[in-house]
């Protein structure tokens, strides 16, 4: 129970309290009849608890999730490209606008998809962007790369694993060439697909037995996909334009 | 002095003077000596000792404390740094065990009960004693997200996740198609609410990420749940009937819809899907509010600097430097000139740039849209905050913001639909009281991202605030929770309520680790926040879960799903902001059940707190003097122990010159009036 002591009265001022708050800790076990009961676990015991839960949920993956989760790494750093030659390249500002925020929140589900695997002892892809060039390096989860595994694998251009929606490099360079009305017209073509293929890959990832059990999984698919439909309809009628 | 403000200060001098007289002609009665007297200045009201410096000034929005003491506070789990301003933390409960680590969801509330949702199930307090809540039951069967609504002796919890059992077991549904798979609303009888009994389900072709519930004022014999889900459609071959495929290929199409469930009251096991309506039929290109601040910022930035901008169909594009030093090259030398461009040749450039601009790259009309993706529009909404005493529904659906005639339960129909250019993703909407505005949150990132740190735009990952009049919305502000959290906080805008206070519009809303804030709409052009509670990250190593996924008012108390940490209930304090009499005036508002995005009205009973709830309202935005506000103070507390003849006669003179007085100023009318019927139905007492 709390101490009466620690309740704060506040009345137009603002304290800062460094410790935190005697919380009434409670175990509850469900009894027979329904009731339940409280019974007091520590602060220590709480976090045992806590750490224990979040461990356990983190063994329910299965090996079509992890795929799932490394290639969209490489197809989100693919976006970040695309987005990264807005500023540059004429686009309006509405395009502008739509490419800082792909940037943002791509770069964030990248990290976390990689603290994703991290947590799960998976290689981590390691991102490289020059240019127009992206390198992808797994890393192993304690952070040493791995160079005699995938060092150096090239996500990009026509290679043998084309990943749903990725521009190749011709089409790249196409849009990098492209400035203005023109170079929002490609990047919106380019990335609605682009888009369509990270849509793509979460259907596909579903399909799969055992997939989606992992909560973190079935959240970050599930993002993705409703996020970047979202932005496809607002991409398609920012193009519309272009086309009246 | 200008004449009008002479005219109503004579006014409240008559008024002044009459109160006078009524407080005089009571003061023979017998006074309650508990009470403590009327306070009789603005500094004893709100007292002035918090604000030495005299930093905080009314209606100043800059008024919170510098620096912000929600900025660096220490991480922990149970032990993180707080920081709380006009509000006080009455009991902070974490979850029973088999909960522990699992993520806290949505609320709903039924008498003394609160129903939190938990990816693992639901757990049900007791929060008699907010100070104490007591855990009545914990039911385990998981199902993410487990949001939760009450309607009499049912419950209703929304499926989603692909582990959910039908079952309720544990071990989740390892095939992609299986019998054992539960994807939509499970319904429990809760008439003994310690012993909740499953009573059925109702499968959806896209699960249940939420749900809303709408108590239809002309049907007493069902309640209505509109299902809205966001992940990936079911295989047919799981759910007999479901198709991802567009509706023009396929008219049973589970994309653009949403779906109506109509729960006979009698027999809940018989609970089926009625309808699902296309809401989204025909929607294109909904009216923009124009370039967003930022944008517009940008292009008058470039413009001050002497940029070259083009405006190329609707669009404007600023030149870099480089190439549009090439183009005044070319300038100079189209009219046969050699070396440095003359401010004529600039002249020139800007007259022809955007004809030069579309004929060395196009308009892009040969641009084409690729017939096979999805079409524009929303396929879902996430969530439906349905206002059945309007007849109205807020529909948050994917890049759009719905207004919708929910007048015929099972045929709502849109009325209206905003965009918005910073919005990611249309996540709930709010009304105001009145239904005269409305507010939409931008879940931006999904609510697992930490999306305000310092160089997250405010307008990201924000609420937008419109008005509504003749069936359509116009944007006026935006508004997000401003203190900057670090990269470990997930943190965007969420869940909220309003907060009943009289003739004010406040929310309190759920900032996940950006904490609780509580704001005034009231103008809904200018935002205000007015109260905070906000604690450091759950990790200080990494991006952890955690914070506030949903923090309601119910009955008094603020009430707070915390994602990690349990149930935290915290109630308002009085401020310069807030008077204790607008909280006691918001207490007095009672519900017997509640269910956010099933939205009630507030009516709020004739109590002598609401009478003086709106003095302190005219008080502080200086439409009545201090001293006046002070006597009228003084005579509702004296006319309160009043002989009934007395109070009654003093209340209709005083009701009467209420309403002269609101005549007479305009800006304050709706207050005055206010105060004037509260004071006649006081009378009648």
């Amino acid at each position: 129970m709390r101490a009466p002591g620690v309740r704060r009265t506040v009345a137009a001022l603002f304290l800062l309290v460094g410790t935190a708050i005697t919380t009434n800790l409670t175990e509850a076990a469900a009894q027979t009849d329904g009731t339940a009961t409280q019974t007091a676990l520590s602060p220590a015991e709480f976090e045992a608890v806590y750490q224990a839960r979040i461990d356990s949920s983190r063994m329910r993956f299965t090996e079509a999730d992890v795929e799932f989760v490394t290639g969209m790494i490489g197809h989100h750093a693919q976006a970040l490209i695309m987005s990264d030659l807005a500023p540059t390249h004429g686009a309006s500002q509405s395009v502008q606008t739509l490419a800082a925020r792909i940037i943002n929140a791509q770069k964030d589900e990248i990290a976390l998809m990689q603290q994703w695997l991290r947590d799960r002892g998976q290689p981590v892809p390691m991102v490289k962007i020059d240019g127009l060039d992206l390198t992808i390096e797994m890393s192993a989860p304690d952070g040493e790369m791995e160079h005699d595994m995938h060092a150096g694998h090239d996500m990009h251009s026509g290679e043998d694993h084309m990943m749903p929606g990725m521009l190749t490099q011709e089409q790249l360079e196409e849009l990098d060439a492209a400035f203005g009305p023109e170079f929002d017209r490609l990047f919106l073509t380019g990335m609605i697909a682009h888009h369509g293929g990270a849509v793509t890959m979460v259907h596909e990832l579903f399909a799969v037995d055992g997939t989606g059990q992992d909560e973190a999984v079935f959240k970050l698919a599930s993002d993705v996909q409703v996020d970047q439909i979202t932005e496809i309809a607002r991409m398609e009628l920012m193009l519309e334009q272009y086309t009246d | 002095m200008r004449p009008e403000t002479n005219r109503s200060t004579i006014t409240a001098v008559a008024l002044a003077s009459l109160l006078t007289v009524s407080a005089c002609a009571s003061s023979g009665s017998s006074s309650d000596p508990a009470k403590p007297p009327a306070p009789e200045t603005m500094a004893e009201m709100y007292g002035t000792d918090a604000d030495p410096a005299g930093r905080w000034s009314p209606g100043d929005p800059t008024m919170a404390p510098t620096p912000d003491p929600r900025v660096g506070l220490s991480a922990g789990l149970l032990d993180a740094g707080e920081a709380i301003w006009n509000l006080s933390l009455v009991s902070a409960t974490p979850p029973p065990a088999d909960f522990i680590g699992v993520t806290n969801s949505d609320l709903a509330f039924s008498g003394n009960y609160v129903i939190q949702g938990n990816y693992n199930g639901f757990i049900v307090w007791d929060v008699s004693n907010p100070a104490a809540p007591v855990l009545v039951k914990e039911y385990v069967c998981p199902a993410s997200q487990s949001d939760v609504s009450v309607y009499r002796n049912l419950l209703f919890v929304s499926g989603e996740g692909m582990g959910g059992r039908l079952d309720c077991g544990t071990e989740g549904v390892d095939e992609a198609v299986s019998p054992e798979r539960l994807r939509g609303i499970r319904i429990f009888d809760i008439s003994d609410i310690r012993n909740p009994v499953y009573v059925g389900n109702v499968q959806t072709c896209r699960g249940s990420h939420t749900h809303s519930l709408l108590v239809d004022p002309k049907d007493s014999e069902n309640v209505y749940v509109y299902v809205s889900g966001s992940a990936p459609v079911r295989p047919e071959e799981e759910l007999p009937g479901c198709s991802d495929l567009r509706p023009d290929e396929d008219p049973n199409s589970a994309l653009f819809r949403i779906e109506v469930i109509q729960v006979p009251l009698a027999h809940p096991e018989q609970a089926e899907i009625v309808s699902s309506p296309r809401i989204f039929e025909d929607l294109v290109a909904p009216p923009q509010h124009g370039p967003a601040p930022a944008d517009i910022r940008a292009i008058e930035e470039a413009v001050a600097q002497g940029k070259f901008v083009a405006n190329v169909m609707g669009q404007q594009f600023v030149l870099p430097d480089g190439f549009a030093n090439q183009l005044l090259a070319q300038t100079v030398s189209a009219r046969g000139g050699e070396g440095a461009p003359t401010a004529a040749d600039s002249a020139t450039l800007r007259e022809n740039l955007d004809d030069i601009i579309v004929a060395r790259f196009g308009g892009g009309d040969d641009g084409e849209t690729d017939g096979d993706g999805p079409r524009p529009g929303p396929t879902q909404c996430h969530d439906i905050t349905l206002y059945p005493e309007i007849g109205l529904a807020g529909g948050a659906c994917e890049g759009y913001g719905l207004l919708i005639d929910i007048t015929d339960p099972v045929n709502p129909k849109r009325i209206a639909a905003v965009a918005d250019s910073n919005f990611s993703y249309w996540h709930s909407a709010t009304f105001n009281n009145e239904g005269t505005s409305i507010l939409f949150s931008d879940e931006w990132g999904g609510g697992g991202g930490p999306k305000c740190r310092i160089d997250d735009p405010l307008e990201w990952g924000a609420d937008a605030i419109f008005t509504i009049a003749n069936g359509s919305m116009d944007f006026q502000s935006y508004y997000k929770m401003s203190a900057p959290q670090t990269s470990f906080e997930n943190c965007v805008a969420h869940n909220g309520s309003m907060i009943p206070i009289p003739g004010r519009d406040v929310m309190v809303q759920a900032w996940y680790q950006g904490g609780i804030s509580v704001f005034d709409f009231t103008d809904p052009a200018n935002p205000v926040e007015i109260a905070y509670f906000d604690r450091g990250p759950t990790d200080g190593e990494r991006l952890g879960a955690g914070g506030s996924w949903s923090v309601y008012w119910y009955n008094g108390a603020i009430v707070s799903s915390e994602i990690a940490r349990g149930l935290d209930i915290l109630e308002l304090e009085p401020s310069k902001y807030l008077s204790a009499n607008e909280i006691a005036a918001a207490k007095s508002v009672k519900f017997d059940h509640f269910n956010v995005q099933g939205q009630q009205m507030f009516v709020w009973p004739a109590t002598y707190s609401l009478a003086l709830a709106y003095v302190d309202q005219l008080d502080r935005s200086g439409e009545m003097g201090a001293d006046h506000a002070a006597r009228m103070r003084s005579a509702l507390t004296t006319l309160e122990t009043a002989p009934a003849s007395e109070r009654q006669n003093a209340f209709m003179n005083m009701a009467s010159h209420l309403d002269e007085l609101a005549t007479d100023n305009p800006a304050s009318a709706e207050t005055l009036t206010a105060l004037a019927g509260t004071v006649r139905e006081l009378a009648g007492m």
